[in-house]
């Protein structure tokens, strides 16, 4: 691992002016100081953000802020998480361990990088590591990467379960830059691959995540996720979904896919068909069957296709059983 | 310590040094560490308590797991210079001189163990797992995400999930940990079982862990 320096910054303008070129913002490390370690991030300095004023879920015009020091755990016990979002603490609930959840923070669970095992290993090329070296994943080992928007450039996926909560909640990113504070929707927040992989995000270099903020739902809502083993694993496909019936009709509907494409993917054409159909299983199923006919599979992940259908028909189905006048 | 670590440095730059405190089951301790070090990698090397075992090294196996500010935490992933003045408990610490906790207790009973490399990270995990079931944090196995979990066997496997047994002994790590939760319920009055509940009520902030559980009672 190459020698850094570490610094504890006391305020968002400290972390910004002590940030430059050559420099990572440290919160809980879960995923930072394992790339460190396997060569693939090599920062000369480290700035701590783990004490600054970030650590605090707080009611915010009808919804939440939500800090980017909170830990994940503690995002998950939350009381009012668990009753307005369940989506949310579900999701967070479904990635990593319990101690990892201890350790890692909102701003580092939006930031994590792709568990793409070229992206890992530093003796083998990759556009997002490497940019011009080349993506062996296409051709070698993907069955666990994207079969939506990606480019012959990345195939990567976004390894982070509740950012696929967060964007089934329409929430936006709080960003201290240089010229301020603003707030970025998690649909511009995150990038599809396109020719420039290398970039996860639409943030600016020394751009700091200081919270989350979540709009009012008014909807039931639910996470699922299928992966390789029962637990501490990452998501083959995930669904996040939000959904809200009366008289046997879906009124309102939203469904994000995780585990597909390099950022959470929201099912927009699905949630128009649903938007006045029957609230039955046939709609969920026409719905997800047209959502992905924009897929792409590769070699070997063809299976992600009905997998992610019947995830989403599975989760909408859960979240208002298809009998006439079942509310959400 | 060093040499892995200068093995892997290609850069040629000086390693750079911080001052740091760790209070260590219950002991402070002044050191200066090397800023890439981990906490598994100090407590080992600089401080010889060697019970914390390092298996994967990625945070993948859990061998490392301890306690920081009493919260379970990988300490392979945790950076030493980011927890200046960190109260840690390692396996060495969570028996009262002689007296095993409840938990070390009932690994033994239930023989949950085979080679134990493993163990001293199940014993802490598991002492987190029934801390954290007491203030009501629910897990992705339960039911109802806001209603109170109950420690059950599915509840248990996947709280433990985050701790590798190469051996296979799960099935009497589940028998160990459900007995020792059951002692503990057994043991917790009623208005502190209310307690923690409206403790986990709360919006969360950092640093509520066992040991301030512990100081209220």
């Amino acid at each position: 691992m190459r020698p850094f320096t570490y610094e504890r910054a006391r305020s968002a303008d400290e972390a910004l002016a002590l940030h430059d070129g050559d420099t990572h913002y440290l919160g809980g490390g879960t995923n930072l100081v394992d790339l460190m370690r396997l060569g693939v991030e090599r920062p000369a300095r480290l700035v701590d953000v783990t004490r600054l004023p970030y650590d605090r879920i707080e009611e915010h015009g009808g919804g939440l802020l939500i800090g980017a020091a909170v830990r994940n755990s503690d995002l998950a016990a939350d009381r009012t998480v668990r009753e307005r979002y369940p989506v949310l603490a579900e999701a967070v609930l479904a990635g990593a361990s319990g101690q990892i959840r201890n350790q890692a923070t909102v701003g580092g669970n939006l930031l994590q990088r792709t568990r793409c095992s070229y992206f890992q290993n530093v003796t083998k090329p990759c556009n997002k590591r490497d940019p011009g070296s080349g993506c062996p994943a296409r051709e070698g080992e993907h069955h666990n990467l994207a079969i939506l928007g990606h480019t012959p450039h990345c195939v990567a996926t976004h390894p982070s379960d509740m950012a696929v909560a967060l964007a089934v909640l329409d929430a936006s990113v709080r960003v201290r830059g240089g010229s301020g504070e603003r707030g970025v929707r998690l649909d511009e927040f995150y990038r599809l691959p396109g020719d420039d992989p290398s970039r996860d995000t639409t943030l600016d270099p020394g751009d700091l995540v200081t919270g989350i903020q979540v709009p009012p739902l008014g909807m039931a809502s639910r996470y699922r996720k299928v992966r390789e083993r029962a637990s501490f694993a990452f998501a083959l496909v995930s669904v996040a979904a939000a959904l809200d019936v009366a008289d046997g009709k879906v009124l309102d509907c939203r469904v994000a896919l995780g585990g597909v494409a390099h950022r959470p993917w929201r099912a927009r054409r699905a949630e128009e068909m649903l938007r006045g159909a029957p609230a039955t299983e046939e709609s969920y199923l026409r719905a997800a069957r047209a959502e992905m006919e924009a897929a792409q599979p590769l070699r070997d992940n063809g299976f992600k296709v009905p997998l992610a259908t019947n995830l989403i028909v599975r989760t909408l189905s859960e979240l208002a059983p298809s009998k006439p006048g079942d509310g959400s | 310590m060093e040499p892995d670590m200068e093995s892997e440095n290609v850069s040629g730059e000086p390693p750079v040094r911080a001052e740091i405190t760790l209070i260590v089951n219950g002991r402070e301790h002044r050191l200066a560490v090397d800023t890439r070090a981990s906490l598994l990698d100090v407590l080992r090397e600089e401080l010889g308590l060697t019970g914390t075992k390092k298996g994967c090294d990625h945070g993948q196996c859990g061998a490392c797991t301890i306690l920081v500010g009493g919260r379970r935490a990988n300490g392979c992933l945790a950076l030493a210079v980011a927890h200046d003045g960190a109260d840690i408990v390692t396996v060495e610490g969570l028996a009262h001189g002689d007296e095993l906790s409840p938990l070390q207790a009932a690994f033994i009973e239930r023989d949950a163990f085979q080679c134990g490399y493993c163990t001293p990270g199940q014993l802490c995990s598991a002492t987190a797992v029934l801390d954290e079931a007491a203030r009501g944090w629910p897990s992705v196995v339960t039911p109802d995400v806001a209603a109170e979990p109950e420690l059950d066997e599915p509840e248990i496997r996947e709280r433990m999930s985050g701790n590798i047994c190469r051996c296979g002994a799960y099935v009497n790590i589940v028998a160990a940990v459900r007995q020792a939760a059951a002692r503990e319920t057994a043991g917790r009055r009623p208005t502190e079982r209310q307690a923690a509940g409206r403790e986990a009520a709360g919006h969360g902030g950092a640093g509520q862990g066992p040991t301030e559980r512990e100081a209220a009672r």
